[in-house]
């Protein structure tokens, strides 16, 4: 029921409590506040909020799963 | 079983018995239909879609008071663009914009604040709906109203609550057997709020990621789990078993649980959440939006919501109801289950 | 000049004689126009060509392309799609009040460019002030010829055994201008061009070309699903197959709209008999904005599905596709 993305912070403005986060080229300014997120983070987004930080771990052995298909 | 051929193969070939597997989500109605996966599956393998698009179960009376605010001379409601086209009982917001409503689209909620501090005399209300996703977002907004000082802000909110309409679908008539949980709903819940209605059901349910490979593997794991009161989660990269407490506690802060009408299934006590007394000077009225006009009165979406009836059972499924003239809101979402089925037949 | 438009400058005294000499003749110094008479008397075939469209985006200006370039390639595509060689066009502009002077320069420069890339004339022109917020709206006509005689390309001519060729990544345009609108910074650039070079050329070639449509509004869910219907006959496509940027992969993702159903301004569907298609793609990719084309299906007879869009998924499932419905908006929920 709700559109949320992955992508990457780039950089933080703590004054405006916003992050630039990268959708492969595109890139949204989030709030934050509602996740402990830093530079460099995969984050999810909804709504122009960082909703979540994403494990990188799984998110690894989700996108080689999904690679799966493909290499076949 | 990890590997994706054979989960496809696995899915195409069972033959158990039959099973009837409802997504929640309004977001998985749109990825299985996107991804084809229908024609992938058994013909023991059903898949129903339930009530998980939150404009879908909006009711007209939230619509009405919308409109009604947005033709007030010094007011403008803003909303995401998923609403503008959603039935009230006489029109839409976009209609009404034809007649002077004044309604601004944006992509985040949190972009009404630059709005409204660049018109300090007008007022700005946003159309707060959504599912415990969305919630936090309302509070964070609140948070920062509050704390920034804006005083031209308030929200008209139609916040709903998943697991007590989720109980009102294992009781009902639709014969359901396993469920999709929806993955955005429990990264803010964690997997955790399912785990009741599993147990006592004795369903599984899946917390479910949203491209084509995590539905396949959803649906490979409830049909292998059918019959079994549990929670599996399939989207660990985002969902754990609490949640994101940090999120749950801003929407307690400003939050309290109230019951909720729901379009198609009525009032559900307990299902819905409504900014607390203390903050009501940004509430622009919010409680008691409950009353549900059809626009159309042969229109069945309230059947379809609960999984009663497929779109195409409806008498005005693709006939005077199509996306071009949506008689009610499953129409009119492109996650609703009657515009999804219609876009793909 | 002054720094924004006025209503004097469409009075049609002596701040729209500013106007003209300082923007537009400059820009388009061609003598057809420059002799500044009531009506453009040109050359012609035995058939011609018309076509007309308006252009109201905004922003004027976006990533990659103005108002100004759009509305010859528009235009031009329209006309180079039903086989005709574009010759002539002629712009009427509407200006809003309060528009900047340099920005209707860049616009009407860009265009006057684009023309001469398009191979057109610009041979008539108007403008007209209104009041506003300074907006810009341009209305053009095209007319091309067909030296060589008629050409009979045409929705309906696609027929079992095609290959469906697209000349090149879907949704750039769209995605750019709904950034802009969204307030989202992006990379994307919009994909506006004159088809010109990869038309002609594979008119040239000889290859039986039976159908060409520019994928503009609606995308090409709705461009393939109009054809389907006006060849009566089934359109098979693979998702895999269809050129999509990643970063407007992405970006459909984030405002949950379907690449499929966003729109383009400079990529065009063509259908050619299944055994030149090899041929007709290595045209198009060795011309100017053609680089990405690539065969994403064939057309089929099949009785049951007559008239039927059919996309086979990368994961090896099947949907129906229809046109556009609604208005592609951004979407949270």
């Amino acid at each position: 029921m709700c559109v949320a993305n992955t992508g990457k912070i780039l950089s933080i403005d703590s004054e405006k409590n916003t992050a630039s986060v990268d959708f492969r080229g595109s890139r949204v300014n989030a709030r934050m506040g509602l996740a402990d997120v830093k530079v460099g983070d995969r984050v999810l987004v909804h709504a122009g909020c960082i909703l979540q930080k994403v494990s990188d771990e799984q998110y690894e052995e989700w996108t080689a799963l999904a690679k799966e298909l493909e290499a076949d | 079983m990890n590997d994706l051929k054979n989960i496809i193969r696995y899915l195409k070939e069972y033959d158990g018995e039959d099973i009837r597997i409802m997504e929640i989500c309004g977001s998985h109605t749109g990825a299985i239909a996107k991804n084809g996966i229908e024609a992938m599956l058994s013909k023991k393998i059903h898949l129903i879609s339930g009530p998980g698009c939150p404009v879908c179960v909006t009711p007209s009376a939230y619509i009405d008071k919308l409109i009604e605010l947005s033709l007030e001379s010094d007011t403008t409601v803003v909303t995401f663009g998923d609403l503008l086209r959603v039935p009230g009982s006489r029109e839409s917001l976009r209609e009404a914009q034809g007649r002077g409503a004044r309604v601004k689209m944006v992509y985040s909620p949190m972009d009404i604040i630059g709005i409204a501090e660049a018109a300090p005399d007008q007022k700005f209300v946003f159309a707060a709906i959504g599912f415990e996703t969305t919630t936090p977002v309302y509070a964070l907004l609140l948070d920062t109203l509050i704390r920034e000082k804006v005083e031209n802000v308030r929200l008209l909110t139609a916040l709903k609550t998943m697991p007590e309409v989720v109980e009102i679908l294992c009781l009902g008539g639709a014969k359901i057997d396993a469920f999709i949980a929806p993955g955005h709903v429990c990264v803010v819940t964690g997997s955790r709020i399912f785990e009741p209605a599993a147990q006592k059901y004795k369903m599984p349910f899946v917390v479910s990621g949203f491209e084509g490979e995590d539905l396949l593997r959803t649906i490979y794991l409830l049909v292998e789990n059918k019959g079994e009161g549990k929670v599996i989660n399939n989207y660990p990269s985002v969902v754990s078993y609490e949640g994101n407490e940090t999120a749950q506690a801003l929407v307690n802060k400003y939050f309290i649980k109230s019951d909720a009408s729901w379009r198609g299934i009525g009032n559900v006590a307990g299902s819905g959440l409504l900014i607390k007394p203390e903050f009501s000077k940004y509430d622009a009225g919010s409680s008691g939006l409950e009353y549900d006009e059809k626009k159309n009165k042969a229109c069945s979406c309230d059947k379809v919501i609960m999984g009663l009836i497929s779109p195409e059972e409806c008498p005005l499924f693709g006939k005077v109801c199509n996306p071009g003239n949506p008689q009610g809101a499953c129409m009119v979402s492109p996650e609703g289950s009657c515009n999804t089925r219609f876009c793909i037949r | 000049m002054s720094d924004v438009i006025t209503m004097a400058h469409g009075s049609g005294g002596s701040a729209t004689g500013e106007l003209i000499d300082e923007i537009f003749a400059p820009a388009f110094a061609n003598e057809t126009l420059l002799a500044m008479e009531d009506s453009a008397v040109v050359d012609g075939s035995q058939k011609i060509a018309m076509t007309t469209d308006s252009f109201v985006v905004t922003p004027l200006i976006f990533n990659g392309g103005d108002i100004g370039r759009l509305c010859v390639c528009g235009t031009v595509n329209d006309l180079l799609m039903r086989g005709a060689v574009p010759k002539y066009i002629t712009c009427g502009f509407i200006l809003e009040e309060g528009l900047e002077t340099g920005t209707l320069k860049k616009c009407v420069e860009s265009l006057a460019r684009t023309a001469k890339e398009a191979g057109v004339c610009v041979v008539a022109g108007d403008t007209k002030v209104v009041e506003g917020h300074g907006g810009m709206y341009i209305n053009t006509a095209g007319v091309g010829l067909f030296p060589d005689g008629d050409r009979n390309i045409s929705a309906g001519n696609s027929a079992a055994g095609d290959a469906i060729i697209v000349s090149g990544t879907m949704g750039d345009h769209h995605a750019t201008i709904m950034a802009h609108r969204l307030e989202i910074d992006t990379d994307i650039q919009s994909d506006n061009a004159p088809l010109t070079e990869m038309t002609s050329k594979l008119l040239a070639s000889g290859i039986p070309v039976h159908t060409m449509r520019d994928i503009t509004r609606g995308g090409l869910g709705t461009v393939l699903k109009e054809l389907a219907e006006s060849s009566a006959s089934v359109f098979y496509i693979d998702e895999e197959m269809i050129p999509i940027s990643p970063a407007v992969r992405e970006f459909a993702r984030l405002t949950g709209i379907d690449p499929v159903y966003m729109g383009n301004e400079g990529k065009m569907v063509v259908t050619v008999p299944g055994e030149y298609a090899d041929k007709a793609v290595e045209i198009i990719r060795g011309s100017r904005y053609g680089e990405n084309a690539a065969v994403i299906g064939e057309v089929k007879k099949e009785e049951i599905r007559t008239g039927k869009l059919i996309m086979r998924t990368k994961l090896g499932g099947e949907r129906s596709l229809d046109i556009l419905r609604g208005e592609g908006l951004p979407r949270i929920c």
